[in-house]
C-alpha cells in the first residue's frame, strides 16, 4: 500500500528556507507572491490489511521519527489520494 | 572518571574529544560504536558534533533513536552524566532527552565561529566549578543551531534553572548582536531538570588548549571531575 506524508512546519514557526525561496522568485517577478512555506513529502510502500491498517503503521512511523512534534506537523494521504490531479509531469 | 565518546557514522568531533580527555585531561577514555547498549563501565558519556547519518531527514533524527542513545536512557537514570555538543545536543533533543529542538540558523549560512557564552546556571556537573555571569570563549560550527522551544517549555526551563549558557559579548551582555543563529533568548545549551544532562551547540573540545586559541572548554571537565570531590573545587584549588 502506498501512502504519503507531508511534514510541515507549524503555523507560527519561522521558516527560513521558504523566505529564501519567497525572496528569490519576487526578484523573478512573481510580486504577486504573498506567502511560501518549505515541507517534506515521503513516500511510504508498506503491506497493511486495510487502508485503516496502513494509515495507523504510517501514523505511529510520524510519531516515533519521521516528525518532531516540537516543530512539525503532518499529514497522511492515502494511495486513493495520490492519483494524479493535474499535477503537471 | 571514565569518559565514553560515542561514534556514530559521520561523527566528526569523536577524535577531538577523546584527545582532550586522555591527553590533556589524562582521564581513562573509550570510544563506544552507536549500537552498543551496554554502558555500566562509563561515568560520562559525550555526544559529539559531525552528521550523524548524514543528518538525514533532521540534524540528529536518525541518531537520536540508535541503540547507544536508547541505552542513554537508563544511564541517565542511574545517575550517568551526559554532555552532547552540536549534533550531540540536536540528538539529545531528537531523543527527548533534552526539551526543544534545533532548527536552521536564521540567517541561513552555516556559521564557524569564535563565540562568548555567559554561564546562566551552575546546577549542573559541567558548571559547578563557575560562577553565574562568568563569560567562556568557544567555538561553534554549525548550520542548524537555532534553539527552539514553545512558550511553555522555555517558562519551565526559566523555572528548573535549565538554561547553562547563552550567546553574549566579550563582556557577558546578552545582545542580539551576539547571536550568531537566530535562537530564542539567545540559548547556546540547556540541561535536564536534574541537570546531568547537557547539550550545547559549541565546542568545548576545540577550546582546550593554548595551541587552540583558548582553553575555556576545559572548565566543563574541570568542573566535571573537580565536583566529584567538592563543589567549585576546581576553582579554589
Amino acid at each position: 500500500m502506498r501512502v504519503r506524508v507531508l511534514v510541515r512546519l507549524k503555523p507560527g514557526i519561522l521558516d527560513v528556507q521558504g523566505a529564501a525561496v519567497k525572496r528569490a522568485l519576487i526578484g523573478l517577478g512573481f510580486a504577486e507572491l504573498a506567502e511560501l512555506r518549505v515541507g517534506k513529502v515521503i513516500e511510504v510502500e508498506l503491506a497493511a490489511a486495510t487502508p485503516a491498517a496502513a494509515r495507523a503503521r504510517v501514523e505511529e512511523m510520524c510519531r516515533q521519527l519521521l516528525a518532531n512534534p516540537v516543530l512539525e506537523d503532518y499529514t497522511i494521504e492515502m494511495a486513493d489520494d495520490l492519483a494524479p490531479r493535474g499535477a503537471s509531469r | 572518571m571514565r569518559f565514553g565518546v560515542v561514534v556514530f557514522p559521520g561523527t566528526w568531533s569523536d577524535c577531538d574529544f577523546h584527545y582532550v580527555i586522555s591527553e590533556v585531561l589524562h582521564q581513562p577514555v573509550k570510544y563506544v560504536w552507536h549500537r552498543e547498549r551496554q554502558l555500566d563501565d562509563l561515568d560520562c558519556v559525550i555526544l559529539p558534533g559531525g552528521f550523524s547519518y548524514g543528518d538525514y531527514l533532521r540534524a540528529g533524527a536518525v541518531a537520536g533513536r540508535s541503540p547507544v542513545v536508547e541505552a542513554l536512557r537508563d544511564f541517565v537514570a542511574k545517575g550517568g552524566v551526559v554532555l552532547g555538543s552540536c549534533n550531540g545536543f540536536q540528538i539529545l533533543c531528537e531523543a527527548g532527552l533534552l526539551p526543544g529542538a534545533l532548527m536552521r540558523n536564521e540567517c541561513l549560512q552555516y556559521r564557524c565561529q569564535s563565540t562568548h557564552l555567559v554561564v546562566e546556571s551552575v546546577e549542573t556537573p559541567f558548571t559547578r566549578g563557575l560562577r553565574p555571569g562568568q563569560v567562556l570563549a568557544m567555538p561553534i560550527s554549525h548550520g542548524e543551531g537555532k534553539y527552539h522551544a514553545d512558550a511553555e517549555t522555555l517558562a519551565g526551563l526559566k523555572a528548573r534553572n535549565q538554561i547553562v549558557f547563552r550567546y553574549a559579548e566579550a563582556d557577558g551582555r546578552v545582545t542580539k548582536a551576539a547571536n550568531p543563529n537566530g535562537s530564542l533568548e539567545n540559548i547556546a545549551g540547556v540541561a535536564n531538570p536534574e541537570g546531568t544532562v547537557l547539550g550545547l551547540m559549541p565546542h568545548p573540545e576545540r577550546a582546550a588548549e593554548a595551541a587552540m586559541g583558548g582553553a575555556d572548554g576545559l572548565l566543563l571537565f574541570h568542573s566535571l571531575l573537580g565536583s566529584l570531590v567538592e563543589d567549585g573545587s576546581f576553582l579554589k584549588r
